[in-house]
């Protein structure tokens, strides 16, 4: 029962940064329909940027977090102006490769630039566990599930009770009628992105605190996995991700933990595949009816 | 009537000249190191075989550095019996092919002997191509079974020794180390599937420790690529054991000891050779009390040391360097014993010589004193290291 309760841990911090991750994907797909295959890179970077600022500049760990969140939130803003902004009008298919472009340009950038091997980011903080009878809770953990739910507080009240929320979901509800409503499209698409990196730059940080190394190609598993996780949940849907992300990162323990874990990826896919047979629109998404 | 070459021609006459190029791309460079040059008659003609360039050729230098840092010391010494020994050093670029080629180059040459090859791929080639010779054989580095020994048939490669310890070796030091040393009575192990070295490693740790009386209370184990292990750590701590063996290679081994401190799991870690550079990645808390082994560890022969860098200028760069040095002393031990019978080099009694010599010897080499099992695989010493601050550092022999 000790090792069950520890495991459920393992699998909601697990769980908590494919959520923050997992975010990120539905926001911006509910907004231009876009997979943005890139997110995951995001997160690279920003470990990176974590490791640059303590390890080359010496500077603290609060440094570091706001680093690498701001170096996330404008990246992702950046990446969106260059790469995806041109192709508004273009079919899906352009927009999608364009993604998957703009993923490999940063994973070979960051390879070319500071090599292969991986870098070893140091502690945020010291590592502690507290004993709550026989379970041990890492100070890790309790911190991971904190600031998730910290975050997604602070996110929905931001789409539900602000202006700009409303603009967001008037653009994913429909483009062409919230422009004519004028509501400014382009800021609020340049916000969604903004918002999104910035969820992946925080679930970089917690990423680094459980996983303390950064290696170029560290956002394509996770980016896939959370995308998993966006598409359970029903992507486009905000609460879908969340739930989404944290039954992943669950049954991703549990897989392992029956020891199975050589089987844990196949999994996690395997659920990809039965969601798009069996419920393509995941736990929380909208049902579109093709307009005729 | 004009006479040109047409393209046709020229391009088969391009070709036989490529052709021409690569057979004999084996870089090939004799030398009698040392004292004064010695006729023909008074040398013994040994081949060194390893890649100097291409992917692999910092093993490569090391290695061939090494073994020519030897052979220097005993022509300067006067040589064995009174020859110089000429040293055959080719290239073989970390290819196959091309190693066995250059071993009938230098069998052609007439070798007594060969050091080499370096990495396992190309060593097995060679050693399939040296049965025909029964040429005596030394490898430094390769550490797959199938060098010395023929699993399926059960035939022992009789010409070919190596002076590395394989990987399975490695798991049952670190077994009786954890036992009968360090007092352990129940080890976990943590390590990668799908990987002959890690796999080899825990399997004959279980083994050892388990036949030596100890429990192993878990063997958990992950896929290549996978970063998040505290499930598997979670479930270790649950068995409570004193020790984990965690055979991996050390980017991993950073990640597997973090993420057990961030679970609660704060027992002392063992490991193999994969754990050479693991101080970078992992904090001095995290390594307190951890112990691993290796063929070679700094301090352990200074002569060594210092002789290797005062020829080189740099100090020796990895411990391939040692291992070669030693594979020298090995060949040297048995045409010593070769030479004392009085026999003519490169005939075949002086090969076979040699080979009794290596197979009952005792050779005494900066990685430490060794004889050869039953499978030309050294029975030595292992150098055990632990951790001082975060840093490692040499332990004892054991």
């Amino acid at each position: 029962m000790t090792v069950f309760f520890s495991q459920l841990i393992n699998g909601l911090s697990l769980g908590s940064i494919y959520a923050l991750i997992a975010l990120g994907y539905s926001m911006v797909y509910g907004i231009i329909l876009l997979l943005n295959f890139a997110h995951g890179d995001i997160i690279m970077v920003g470990a990176y940027m974590s490791w640059f600022v303590m390890s080359q500049l010496g500077l603290g760990p609060v440094a570091a977090v706001c680093a690498s969140i701001i170096t996330c939130t404008v990246l992702g803003v950046v990446i969106e102006k260059i790469a995806y902004t041109p192709l508004r009008g273009a079919p899906r298919i352009s927009l999608l490769i364009t993604a998957i472009g703009v993923s490999f340009f940063l994973e070979y950038t960051t390879e070319l630039l500071l090599g292969s091997g991986a870098k070893v980011i140091p502690a945020y903080f010291e590592s502690k566990v507290f004993r709550l009878g026989d379970v041990n809770l890492g100070l890790t953990a309790i911190i991971t599930l904190t600031v998730t739910v910290a975050s997604m507080l602070v996110l929905s009240f931001l789409v539900r009770q602000t202006k700009l929320g409303k603009a967001m979901r008037a653009v994913s509800e429909d483009m062409d009628a919230a422009r004519l409503m004028g509501v400014n499209v382009n800021s609020t698409i340049s916000f969604t992105f903004a918002v999104g990196s910035a969820l992946a730059g925080i679930g970089s940080v917690l990423y680094c605190c459980s996983y303390p190394q950064a290696t170029p190609t560290m956002g394509s598993m996770l980016g896939l996995k959370a995308f998993v996780a966006a598409v359970l949940g029903g992507i486009g849907s905000i609460p879908g991700a969340m739930i989404g992300g944290i039954a992943i990162g669950l049954c991703e323990s549990f897989v392992s933990a029956i020891g199975l874990s050589a089987w844990r990826d196949a999994v996690t896919f395997a659920i990809l595949i039965l969601v798009l047979l069996i419920k393509p629109t995941g736990f929380m998404g909208r049902k579109v009816q093709e307009k005729v | 009537m004009k006479k040109l070459i047409s393209r046709r021609q020229f391009l088969a006459a391009a070709g036989v000249v490529a052709a021409a190029g690569a057979l004999s791309a084996c870089g090939s460079s004799s030398s009698t190191a040392g004292s004064a040059a010695a006729s023909a008659g008074d040398t013994i003609k040994v081949g060194v075989l390893a890649p100097l360039t291409g992917e692999v050729s910092n093993y490569g230098l090391a290695v061939s550095n090494g073994v020519q840092l030897y052979l220097e010391q005993v022509n300067e010494a006067g040589g064995i019996n009174g020859k110089q020994i000429e040293v055959i050093l080719m290239d073989e670029q970390g290819d196959a092919t091309q190693a066995v080629n250059c071993f009938t180059q230098m069998v052609d040459e007439g070798i007594t002997g060969l050091i080499g090859d370096v990495t396992t791929a190309p060593t097995l080639a060679v050693v399939a191509e040296s049965q025909d010779y029964n040429m005596p054989m030394v490898t430094a580095s390769a550490t797959a079974e199938a060098v010395t020994y023929d699993a399926e048939t059960d035939t022992v490669y009789s010409n070919v020794f190596r002076t590395t310890f394989t990987d399975p070796y490695q798991g049952i030091k670190m077994a009786d180390y954890a036992y009968e040393k360090l007092g352990y009575r129940k080890a976990a192990v943590i390590f990668q599937k799908g990987a002959d070295y890690n796999e080899g490693l825990a399997e004959n740790f279980e083994i050892e420790f388990e036949a030596n009386g100890g429990e192993i209370v878990a063997s958990e184990s992950y896929s290549k690529g996978d970063v998040d292990f505290k499930t598997q750590l979670t479930t270790i701590l649950g068995k409570n054991p004193e020790v984990v063996f965690c055979p991996n290679y050390y980017e991993d081994v950073g990640q597997i000891l973090a993420q057990a401190e961030s679970v609660g799991l704060d027992v002392p870690f063992l490991g193999g050779d994969g754990w050479d550079g693991v101080a970078g990645y992992a904090t001095a808390d995290q390594l307190k009390d951890s112990y691993f082994c290796a063929n070679y560890a700094v301090g352990a022969a200074p002569e060594f040391e210092s002789a290797y860098e005062e020829k080189y200028g740099e100090a020796y760069p990895n411990g391939f360097a040692p291992l070669g040095y030693d594979a020298a002393v090995t060949l040297c031990y048995g045409i010593q014993a070769a030479e004392e019978a009085g026999l003519e080099p490169a005939t075949d009694e002086y090969k076979q010589a040699v080979i009794d010599a290596i197979k009952n010897g005792t050779i005494e080499g900066v990685t430490g004193s060794f004889t050869f099992d039953e499978h030309n695989n050294p029975i030595k010493t292992a150098a055990i290291l632990t951790f001082e601050n975060g840093e490692a550092v040499l332990k004892e022999q054991y």
